[in-house]
């Protein structure tokens, strides 16, 4: 009879949100695997419903407040998309530039705030603080950095209010960007630092083979829009997105779990970025990635917080070109008129593909909307990286596994508030 | 020559309740006593430690939901020890302000004197005003804080 194990953690630390979770070993068979997501996006769906299409970008934008950008460029990529807008290339970059604000907010909190205590044997950021305290400013300097970019160019930081369908609601001055140059020549130093200190963590070799996928478009790391690319060879508008992936409800929670159409699990977020659009990061992030040792391509999940690291460098290096670049539109928005039918549109939230769905009548009321945000989308490659973590692993004592499970899921910045409500980590063995 | 203190009030001027240390703070404005600057910000940590900086004494106010009756005053001296962190769980995502005190506290970047009004808030709704009773504990917050600012050496 082999031995039965229960292994509880009440409250999963270090993660965006809160969820639970859960692993079953009998003997050295792992018997179940599961993370338990109970999800406030499909809520949002029925908020959307009989509202004007105009406002998707502000209501979805309350989905998450680490990166409500994602969820308004994706809703007005959709809508934008359906109703035959042309978006001014000022307009495009701009948006462009916001979203790396974004990144460097979000990357800078998961990599120094939630990701590194965990390399460095802390219980929590307060613990690194006390430790490595030169270490923590430069984060917080990152995180403020990003901030500093949404409030100029979003209005304001948690939740932005400027971006509308059709543009923004006022374009920045060049004079007011430039005043983002200097922070911005300042984190990008820290970011490359940040790409120094990560590189010396130590790395459990870790390797997942599951598909990745993320957007790609010619001569761009894809943030702001693209197609969606698959290292299985896919190529697809985001119309065609509803075709090749598909969402499953597991009975045992309230979860949807997305899955490849009979291509089974997939992995979106900085690894799939990395590994199909390496080449296309700016040349500072490429030397730094190299410098760091990654290769062309990073399917390491712990290695992750490397490639967050790098894409931190691209988010600095890619906001101060756009600055640079920057000519003022002649206006911040160009006028959209409804026009009934389906838009569809994707964008690269830092932890991954977020694609938007909506359905729209001639009056631009909205009839139906979906959203599949990125840890959805990752819920299933994580428990197979948990459950095959937990099988080579089986010797460690519950403390130690359940360390490991903890970190495992941090490996992927699950973004759990926007896929789920709660979070316990519970490991049974029996 | 008076020592330096900041009140410091967070929140969100379009939801509701949330809006009571914004409402604070534009009081306490008003009154424009010596020796005390007055901040309105979001909980950004960064932000929030800046604001602080140099100064011998801060005052944050926010509002809290920790199921107590709408316009109950909570009130923490974190000074010196930890304010508790699922009161001011304002966001699943961000760090909140206890966590910002600690981690203000391990970079020795903390103020000698940290005061925390809590103000239990009720409503969040988008576009709603403050809900009468946190309205009268924003006035309470309000005495308080100036009855402190006599007091202090």
């Amino acid at each position: 009879m082999a031995e039965r194990r229960t292994i509880r953690t009440d409250y999963l630390a270090r993660v965006e949100g809160e969820g639970a979770m859960s692993v079953r070993l009998a003997g050295e068979q792992v018997e179940e695997v599961e993370l338990r997501i109970f999800e406030p996006p499909r809520f949002f769906e029925a908020f959307l419903r009989g509202r004007s299409f105009l406002e998707a970008p502000d209501i979805t934008a309350r989905i998450c407040g680490i990166c409500p950008v994602a969820y308004q460029i994706s809703a007005v990529n959709a809508l934008e998309s359906l109703c035959g807008a042309e978006i001014p290339e000022p307009i495009r970059l701009l948006r462009r530039l916001l979203y790396c604000g974004e990144w460097i907010e979000s990357h800078a909190l998961h990599v120094y705030m939630l990701h590194a205590p965990d390399f460095l044997g802390f219980e929590s950021a307060i613990e690194l603080a006390r430790a490595a305290p030169a270490a923590v400013e430069r984060g917080l300097a990152l995180k403020r950095t990003g901030n500093d970019v949404m409030v100029l160019v979003g209005g304001r930081e948690i939740h932005p209010i400027n971006v509308r369908v059709g543009g923004f609601y006022r374009a920045p001055s060049r004079h007011e960007l430039r005043t983002l140059v200097e922070p911005l020549e300042r984190a990008r130093e820290a970011a490359l630092e940040t790409v120094r200190w990560t590189a010396g963590f130590e790395f459990p070799e870790r390797t997942v083979d599951c598909d990745l996928v993320a957007l790609a478009r010619p001569g761009d790391y894809a943030i702001e829009g693209g197609r969606i690319r698959s290292t299985g060879g896919l190529d697809l508008a985001p119309s065609e997105y509803d075709e090749h992936f598909e969402e499953l409800h597991v009975e045992r929670s309230n979860a949807l779990q997305s899955q490849i159409r009979g291509g089974g699990t997939y992995l979106c977020g900085p690894l799939a970025r990395y590994s199909l659009g390496s080449e296309l990061l700016a040349p500072a992030a490429r030397e730094a990635a190299a410098e760091a040792g990654l290769g062309p391509t990073c399917r390491d999940p712990f290695r992750s917080i490397v490639v967050r690291s790098v894409e931190l460098v691209h988010a600095c290096d890619e906001a101060l070109r756009l600055i640079d670049a920057y000519e003022e539109p002649d206006a911040p928005a160009v006028p959209v008129e409804p026009i009934a039918g389906t838009g569809y549109g994707v964008s690269e939230a830092p932890r991954g593909l977020l694609y938007h769905r909506y359905r729209i009548d001639g009056e631009g009321t909205i009839l139906e909307a979906k959203i599949v945000p990125p840890t959805s989308q990752n819920q299933l490659a994580i428990e197979d990286d948990l459950r095959d973590v937990v099988a080579r692993n089986v010797q460690l004592d519950d403390d130690a596994l359940r360390g490991l499970c903890e970190q495992t899921i941090r490996n992927y910045d699950p973004c759990i508030s926007c896929a789920t409500h709660f979070l316990a980590l519970e490991v049974e063995r029996r | 020559m008076s020592r330096r203190t900041v009140a410091i009030g967070i929140g969100n001027r379009l939801r509701g309740d949330d809006a009571a240390g914004i409402e604070v703070a534009e009081r306490l404005r008003g009154t424009a006593p010596a020796g005390l600057e007055v901040v309105s910000c979001d909980a950004e940590p960064s932000r929030l430690m800046e604001a602080w900086s140099g100064a011998d004494s801060v005052v944050l106010v926010d509002t809290v939901t920790s199921g107590a009756a709408a316009g109950t005053l909570h009130r923490f001296d974190a000074g010196e020890e930890p304010v508790p962190a699922r009161a001011f769980r304002s966001s699943t995502h961000a760090i909140g302000i206890s966590e910002t005190i600690e981690l203000a506290r391990a970079l020795g970047r903390l103020p000698r004197r940290v005061r925390v009004y809590g103000v239990e808030g009720a409503e969040f709704a988008t576009g709603a005003g403050l809900t009468p009773a946190v309205e009268a504990a924003v006035g309470r917050v309000v005495d308080a804080i100036l009855a402190d600012l006599e007091e202090e050496p």
